[in-house]
Order: structure tokens, then sequence, then C-alpha cells
């Protein structure tokens, strides 16, 4: 038994260095000196400083932050309510909503880019942030819903009961009672949702009209017309603020 | 706290006041997900004009279309290259999640985080970190060569083998959490019970442990089968000019070539993929469930 836990620790190991090593890597040479090639040639800060004063990855970044906060405020807005109202439903409506929420989480991204592309051309929407906003807004929702529910599974059930044996209409108890009790999860799932919208390309790649162009679209026009140590720091860059994010949206729902 | 429904309870479950919360939220899911997964269907069976138009007449011509060796190849390349992913994915992550599963409580929690931390940083980003490393000026080849391993750099890069290491990469954590749920959930009794009885541990592992976290390989199997199948990034930047992918095929037909009703036709036949492995999944999970309560 002690051998196989050996081999065991080591294979899950060489799993945990295949997940983080290339993007180590890539975070150390966004510092690396060196222009082109991919040999150590000493620290350099010169590839993120060329990436402040680059004015159309500001630009982006602006657009990307308003279509994050935009689509994250609205799938807030629509995923707490669902996920209230579900709590109150029973049996096979409750399941039946459940199912069909969880298949925008399910089917592949392309699809939904597709089908979200055809809706507004074919009902003569022209594509901008708008419509950018409005499909990150489609797949965060079922995001906010989840979090959120597993956070009311959670709460005592007492509280509501002593709140409508004071006299508290359902309004009222929500508003003071399960709302309160809730903040910490909705903040979680804002934050995932938020991340989630910044990281977002393909949806975004299919949804956003010209001069709509998100960070994604940035990095990924970068990409494909070459490789330059410029793109390695903004890719640092963008890790490192998701992964601060999502570290910040795990605390928030753990609490 | 459905089991101690109260009167209060009941109360505030006022099936009215549910519906006005739910509404706005399943509407907005209604027109902007189910309604253009409609639309592609039914453009599915239009075709296309002279002009890139849509001429909407009812025609099966897409479909028949599909049949077309170029478009086979491409279909049949997806499914390959994303069976190997699974495969890969199920080798790799399997004593990841068992190693998981049978740490203790309250490590279990950090090394799952540790898992899902790279799934939630960008996908753009994790795909151009292994261009950074297999392309021909690359790490990899970089450090091949110091070692005097190989005498010229090696073409990694733009290829099937470099579709199926992002995929795997992009991918595994899809693989680990299930396949962890599962395992989690296997009576450790009826390992010891095995190891009692002189079970070798190949026999344990393929008689007991793989049976019973079966649901959990499956869930896992098509948690990242279906993603890689439609995924479109992946080959768009690690493979070469033939690793195209059904994702990329559709992305191309919408918005290169312009001939939407083969892109949904495409599309369809993906959705048709998706539902039917889903239901399968489901049906097939069915009778060890049973077995379950029944024991």
């Amino acid at each position: 038994m002690k051998q196989a836990a050996g081999w065991l620790w080591r294979l899950s190991l060489a799993n945990l260095l295949f997940l983080y090593g290339p993007i180590a890597v890539l975070i150390l040479f966004s510092f690396n000196a060196s222009r082109l090639s991919a040999t150590w040639q000493g620290w350099t800060w010169q590839w993120y400083r060329a990436l402040w004063v680059n004015q159309a990855l500001l630009d982006a970044t602006v657009n990307s932050l308003c279509v994050a906060t935009v689509s994250t405020v609205l799938a807030l807005f629509l995923g707490v309510g669902l996920a209230l109202g579900l709590e109150g439903l029973t049996g096979r409506r409750q399941r039946q909503i459940e199912q069909a929420m969880l298949l925008p989480l399910v089917i592949p991204e392309v699809m939904m880019g597709v089908s979200l592309l055809l809706f507004f051309v074919l009902l003569q929407i022209p594509l901008s942030l708008m419509t950018v906003m409005m499909g990150h807004a489609l797949f965060n929702v079922p995001v906010v819903v989840i979090i959120v529910r597993a956070r009311l599974r959670k709460l005592d059930p007492r509280l509501l009961e002593v709140a409508a044996d004071l006299g508290a209409s359902y309004w009222d108890a929500l508003r003071h009672v399960t709302i309160p009790l809730l903040r910490p999860a909705i903040l979680g799932a804002g934050l995932m949702a938020f991340t989630i919208s910044l990281d977002d390309f393909i949806v975004t790649y299919f949804t956003a009209g010209p001069g709509a162009t998100t960070l994604p679209l940035k990095v990924y026009s970068m990409i494909k017309s070459g490789m330059s140590p410029e793109i390695n720091a903004l890719s640092a860059l963008f890790v490192m603020v998701s992964m601060g994010l999502i570290g910040l949206s795990l605390l928030l729902q753990r609490r | 706290m459905k089991t101690s429904a109260p009167a209060g309870r009941a109360e505030f479950s006022g099936r009215a006041v549910c519906w006005w919360l739910i509404g706005p939220g399943l509407l907005w899911m209604g027109l902007l997900f189910f309604v253009p997964l409609c639309l592609v269907v039914v453009i599915s069976f239009a075709s296309r004009g002279t002009y890139g138009g849509l001429v909407w007449s009812f025609s099966l011509t897409n479909y028949l279309d599909l049949l077309h060796p170029l478009y086979a190849r491409i279909l049949g390349q997806s499914i390959l290259l994303a069976a190997v992913t699974t495969v890969l994915c199920l080798i790799m992550g399997f004593p990841l999640a068992y190693f998981i599963a049978r740490a203790a409580p309250r490590r279990q929690g950090v090394l799952l985080l540790l898992v899902m931390i790279p799934f939630w940083t960008n996908f753009l980003v994790r795909t151009y970190a292994w261009m950074f490393i297999l392309r021909t000026e690359g790490l990899l080849n970089t450090l091949l060569l110091k070692l005097g391993v190989i005498a010229a750099p090696i073409e990694l890069l733009y290829s099937n083998t470099a579709v199926v290491i992002g995929l795997v990469y992009a991918y595994l954590p899809f693989m680990v959490l299930p396949l962890y749920v599962a395992l989690e959930r296997v009576d450790r009794t009826l390992v010891e019970a095995a190891w009692d009885l002189y079970a070798t541990r190949w026999t344990m592992l393929w008689r007991i442990i793989v049976p019973l976290a079966r649901p959990g390989i499956m869930a896992g199997c098509l948690l990242v089968f279906i993603p890689s199948l439609g995924a479109f990034l992946t080959p768009d930047l690690l493979g070469g000019a033939r690793s195209m992918m059904i994702g990329s095929l559709i992305q191309h037909e919408f918005l290169v070539a312009r001939d939407w009703p083969l892109g949904a036709a495409i599309s369809c036949l993906l959705m048709l993929f998706v539902v039917g492995m889903m239901s399968w999944s489901l049906h097939a999970a069915k009778p060890l469930s049973r077995q379950e309560d029944a024991s």
C-alpha cells in the first residue's frame, strides 16, 4: 500500500505541475529581457511599460471593464431572482427549470456565439458593445444561480419562519433576512461573473461589432499577428488579475 | 429544508411571488438562449443566396453537403481528437482525483482549489502559454537543444499533437472534479474487505473502485469530450492548416465563408451529438443508481 501511495503522490504532483507549469513559465518569461528567444537574458520591466503606453490596449481595457460591469449587474439581478424564486418552487417544475438553466454551461461555447450572432443579425440589432454585454449576461446568469442557490440551501429555514411569525411579509423577509444573509454569496457570484466576462473570448468574438474590441479580442489579434514579449506581459497580468478575483470570490463564497 | 416545511414556509412560497422572481431571468434565458438555438435549427434548412444572403426555402442540401469527404474528414478528425483528449484526461486525472479523495478532509478543499484555479484563468492566455512553449524557437525546443537531446528544433506547434496537448490542458479540471466526487463516495470498507480477501491492487482497482466510480467517470468523460469536440480556439491557435475541428469549421462557415445555412447545419449536428450523448449518459447511469437504491 505504501508503495502505491508514493506513486499516487508522484503522479498527482506531475498533474499539478502540468497544470501550473505553463502559466508559471509565461509569467516568468514576461520579465525576460530577450525580445525573441526563449533563453533567459536577465530581468526587465520594459514589456509591462510598453503595455502602459499602448493606447489601443488601454481602450480595450476600458471596453472590457464596461462590459464586465454591466453584464455582471444584469446577471446578478436576473440570477438572484431566479435562485430565490426556484427555492419556492417544488417538484418537476423546479427540476425542469434547473436543468434548462444548466444547458448554457454544457453546450460548446461556439454554439452560443453562433446562435447569438444569428439572433442579433436577423433582428437587425447592430453588433456593438451592447450585444456583447447581452451575451455575457446570458452565460453569467447560470453561474450566479448556482452560487446563490448553494448558499440558500445552507440558510436556516427557521429564520424565515421567525420572520413570518413576527408578521413580516414575503418581501420584508427577503429584504431584511434573506438578502443580508446572502450578501457574501451574491458578492462572490458577482466577482465570479465579472471575471468570466473579463476573460471571455468566444461569445465576444461572435457578438462584437467593429470598434467593440475587448481585451481578449485584442490579445487574440496580437497573437495572430505574431508573438511578442508584450503579449507575455499582458497574459501574465491577465492571469494574475483573474486569479486574484477568483480567489476573492471563493473566499466570499466560503463565508 | 423542505422536510421541515412549516406553516410560515408555505406562506412564503406563495407561487405568484416566486414566478415574479423567476420571470425576468427565465424570459432572458428564453429569448437569448433558446430562441437563438431554434433560429440555428431553422436556418440550417434554408439555403445561401448568390451574394451570401439567406434564401428561405426548405431544403436538406446543407445536411447532404456534410457528407462531402472534405467535411466528413473534419468531423471524423474532431471526434478522434476529442476522444484521444478524453482518454488522456481520464488516465491523468484518475490518480489525481483518487489522491485528493484519499487526502485528509482539510486538505481536500485546498487540493480541489488548486485543480480549479487554472480553469478560471483566461482560456486564451492558457492556450498562448503552450504556443510559447511548443513553437520552433520556443522553450521546449530551446531546452532540448541545450541539453543536446535533439540536434535541430522539432516542429511541435501547428499539429494535431499540439491541439491534443492544449485540449487536455484546458479540460483536465473537468475530469478531475466529477471523478473526485465519485471516488470520495466509494465506501472505504469495501476496499478494505477486498484487501482482507487477498485481492491484488489491480483487481481492487478494476473490480471495486472503477465500477463504483462509474458515474463519475462517465460524467468526467462527457464534460471533457463535449467541449473538446466543439473547441474553436485551441485548434485555431495550436493546430496546423489541416487540424480543423467542428468548432473551427463552424466559425469558418459563419465568419469567413459566410455560408450561414451550412454553418447552422454543422452547429445542429454538433448539438445533436451533445444532446444524444447527454441523454445516453443519463440513461446509462440509471441502472447503477437503481442498484444502489436496492442495496
